[in-house]
């Protein structure tokens, strides 16, 4: 915990989505990891609205107060969990988050951390899922846009599989690492847009 | 009350039984709240009131011989109700430390006293007699404190009964023996009147039968004989015939010459598999815990104080000898039989006192002959004051164990036994709303105990397999009993509004932190409900009667997914409105008629859905603005 940051309102909001939790391991640890960060607000999507009757108001309301949002989640068929879609087909609404009047997200920055079973390797053209995660993510980098928000580029555990002990702990330090960074400004959207992820990537000074 | 009633009582029952009763209630609800707010338990705290009452203090109730003997019934009683506590399995899971742990500590502590005996330059018949004698321990301070304490189920407590347990069963060889060592001249008359008139063998026989016909009688017989009691609905008739049962079995087990605790037990195990178990258990255990507490308290009156002052010093060494004695052997023993440090301890201090039998038997042999009456005086103050001093070596284990656990800071947790008791969930009602919860719970393997006041349906679903006890949930003796102590939840799913308040009480009295999940028939007992602070709450029909306005939108055409949205939307909204009425509710002057109230409530949230209809519904997915603004039209 950052001396002084107990004070501030959270900067950083995550928006959970894992429908059966007792069997990842790898989201249980993750969440964990953002559960620990001080100025960061976690969501469970399924816990809040196992029946799917998304509270609009507040979850705008919530947006609102925060500059960074995550989407945390496992790759299913190459994109999120139905939850988190129905979360934006619902809360991401004309005249709020896009549209003429709609400038509520403008400036905000928009990051998904992502676990996918298979290995990194398997995402590129010449393996089996033949594009990487990254590009894979444009409908969510063009949803920030079309929001006037700032993407920065996924934050990846791959090969949950066969992941051993050591390396989820790894990951779970990394990611708590990049939402102390996204918390305390240290990354400049701009300056890792090229980037394929945001993993092991040490922030310089503020935006 | 009219002329019947005589209005003076005949002078010699005020004598002989009120006056008595009167000092003995009186000191025992003085002393035991006193003892039990200066930590030291209920028994001590009779124990102190029974001292008071006594000849050597007050000497208000005369010879507490008589009293001792009508009380120890209460030792019986407790046994029936360790019985229902035992299934037959878990019985048989215990014969090792029964005959083992149990033998031992009989044998040896016997054998060790007896030296000790002959040592003191006592003749060896007569150590041999006290030895045995004195190696039986309480079962009635024993099992008393640790039910108080909750220790019955620990690995200690186990041993514990087990030890206890043998000893009841020796009690019957013991008195058998027993003449056998009449001093050689003394010329004890062995009498072979009744039961022991009978040749050897038909004696067996006739032990046998009676075992038998406990068991069979209690698989076959009470079962149909209780539920038509049940059905009957007259509280006073099942608690008359629950003491029937228990006073029958112990006429039988003393009339063929076996230990009538013994005999309850039995009958205890063979009903701890029945529904009315918990019913059983709350009839019992007022009568129990009176007559033991009145037991404790003649024990108490009973200790003969002129004696200890005439010879302070033998008594009091003869009982730290016996105490230290005791407690070092059951020590010995537990570490033979390789118990953890910690149900050791529990054993060995909690059983270091010599029990009521040793008061039987003393007598037994002062009458036989085997031991003169110079010594079955302070052998009988030896045996109360070891009683008395029970509570106190009982504190001393407590703080050893306290100071253990600081220094080594890794608890010593001993393993719980799974049992009925500790089932997470306990459904009170079982029928068309608990049913469902019970079943659901079950498929995700949750145990429940389950609670029902309706004798058809207890029987119902004990055919299809369910464990469920017929009995009133709002007894507090009864959540006791169903574990409402160890519980995470309390799902109370009775449809009658007054009992289901009166269960809420209870619960919230007794339970603070049990959390309930309530049923609640309609909009007046939500409001009831959530008063009490009960919070989650289902109204029975809210439910279905919205599934069944979806089916109603669907039949006028409108889309599945959109009729179900607007039931949910609805719901929340009419959830919000209960809580937000139930705040005014109570406002009202008590005379409001039933009806009027209702037309009232339901006024009300109409009114409430009057407000609502100005907001906007339900306008996910609506996209009308962005079409104006596609189309270059003002917002």
């Amino acid at each position: 915990m950052v001396a002084g940051m107990t004070e501030k309102e959270p900067r950083v909001l995550v928006l959970f989505a894992h429908p059966a939790l007792r069997k990842s391991r790898c989201n249980r640890r993750l969440l964990a990891a953002a559960r620990g960060v001080a100025g960061v607000t976690v969501r469970d999507l399924y816990e809040e609205y196992s029946d799917f009757m998304i509270d609009v108001p507040r979850e705008q309301e919530l947006l609102r107060a925060h500059d960074v949002i995550v989407f945390q989640h496992p790759f299913y068929w190459y994109s999120c969990p139905a939850i988190l879609k129905e979360w934006m087909d619902l809360v991401l609404e004309h005249g709020f988050a896009y549209g003429e009047s709609g400038r509520a997200l403008h400036g905000k920055h928009l990051v998904s951390a992502i676990t996918t079973g298979g290995a990194a390797e398997s995402y590129r053209s010449e393996g089996m899922n033949v594009f990487t995660v990254r590009q894979m993510l444009a409908p969510f980098e063009q949803t920030a846009r079309l929001c006037g928000m700032k993407y920065l580029p996924p934050f990846l555990v791959q090969g949950t599989f066969t992941m051993k002990p050591d390396l989820l702990e790894e990951h779970a330090h990394d990611y708590s690492r990049l939402l102390v960074e996204l918390r305390d400004e240290k990354i400049d959207a701009d300056a890792v847009r090229g980037l394929p992820n945001l993993n092991g990537f040490q922030g310089g000074a503020g935006i | 009350m009219t002329g019947i009633m005589p209005v003076m009582l005949a002078a010699a029952e005020v004598d002989h039984f009120l006056r008595p009763a009167f000092f003995y209630l009186l000191a025992a609800v003085i002393s035991v709240p006193l003892a039990k707010r200066l930590g030291l338990g209920s028994v001590l705290g009779y124990l102190i009131a029974g001292a008071c009452l006594g000849p050597a203090v007050l000497n208000l109730v005369g010879d507490a011989k008589n009293v001792m003997h009508f009380a120890e019934f209460g030792v019986v009683m407790m046994l029936f109700l360790v019985g229902l506590e035992v299934k037959p399995g878990v019985l048989w899971k215990l014969r090792g430390p029964i005959f083992g742990l149990g033998g031992c500590q009989v044998l040896v502590t016997g054998m060790v006293l007896a030296l000790l005996g002959v040592w003191m330059g006592w003749p060896w018949q007569q150590s041999v007699a006290a030895g045995f004698i004195l190696s039986m321990s309480s079962t009635a301070i024993v099992l008393q404190t640790m039910g108080e304490k909750g220790q019955m189920h620990t690995a200690g407590g186990q041993a514990s009964f087990a030890v206890l347990l043998f000893q009841d069963l020796a009690v019957i060889p013991l008195l058998a023996l027993l003449p056998l060592l009449a001093a050689p001249g003394a010329g004890a008359e062995v009498t072979r009147e009744g039961f022991g008139a009978f040749p050897v063998y038909a004696q067996v026989l006739l032990r046998l039968g009676a075992v038998l016909s406990v068991v069979v009688a209690g698989r076959y017989l009470l079962r149909p004989a209780f539920r038509i009691i049940a059905h009957s609905g007259i509280r006073e008739l099942f608690t008359a015939s629950a003491l029937l049962l228990v006073i029958g079995t112990a006429l039988l087990m003393e009339a063929v010459g076996l230990s009538a605790a013994l005999g309850t037990f039995l009958a205890g195990v063979v009903l701890a598999e029945s529904e009315f178990r918990h019913e059983l258990e709350s009839n019992i255990e007022p009568f129990k815990g009176l007559l033991l507490g009145i037991f404790f308290m003649s024990v108490g009156a009973g200790i003969d104080f002129a004696l200890i002052r005439f010879q302070p010093v033998q008594i009091v060494l003869i009982t730290i000898g016996v105490v230290v004695v005791k407690l070092g052997v059951l020590h010995a023993i537990g570490r033979a039989f390789r118990y953890p440090r910690p149900a050791r301890d529990l054993v060995s201090f909690y059983l270091a006192q010599v029990g009521e039998f040793a008061f039987v038997l003393l007598n037994v042999a002062e009458q036989g002959r085997i031991l003169p009456p110079d010594k079955v005086g302070p052998l009988t103050a030896v045996t109360a004051l070891s009683m008395a001093l029970t509570p106190l070596v009982l504190l001393i284990h407590d703080r050893l164990a306290a100071s253990k656990c600081n220094k080594t800071a890794e608890p010593d947790r001993e393993a719980d036994e799974i049992d009925e008791k500790h089932n997470p969930v306990i459904i009170a009602g079982y029928g068309r709303v608990g049913h469902i919860v019970g079943r659901l719970m079950n498929m995700q393997g949750v145990r429940c105990t389950v609670i029902d006041l309706d004798a058809d349906q207890v029987d119902l679903f004990r055919k299809l397999g369910t464990k469920i006890f017929y009995g009133d949930a709002s007894r507090e003796d009864l959540l006791h009993a169903a574990g409402a102590a160890e519980a995470k939840l309390f799902v109370l799913a009775i449809d009658d509004e007054p009992k289901s308040l009166e269960i809420v009480d209870s619960v919230r009295r007794h339970y603070p932190n049990l959390h309930i999940l309530a049923r609640a028939s309609g909009r007046i007992h939500a409001y009831d409900l959530l008063k009490r602070g009960v919070h989650d709450i289902w109204r029975e029909t809210l439910d279905s009667s919205l599934e069944m306005g979806i089916a109603a939108m669907r039949r006028l055409g409108f889309p599945a997914y959109e009729a179900r949205r607007a039931a949910r939307v609805f719901r929340a909204h009419d959830e919000a409105t209960v809580h937000e009425l139930a705040d005014l509710w109570g406002d009202e002057p008590k005379y409001i008629a039933a009806v009027r109230q209702r037309i009232e409530i339901l006024n009300r949230a109409v009114e409430a859905d009057r407000a609502t209809l100005a907001m906007p519904a339900d306008d996910a997915w609506d996209t009308e603005s962005l079409t104006r603004e596609a189309r270059g039209e003002p917002a």
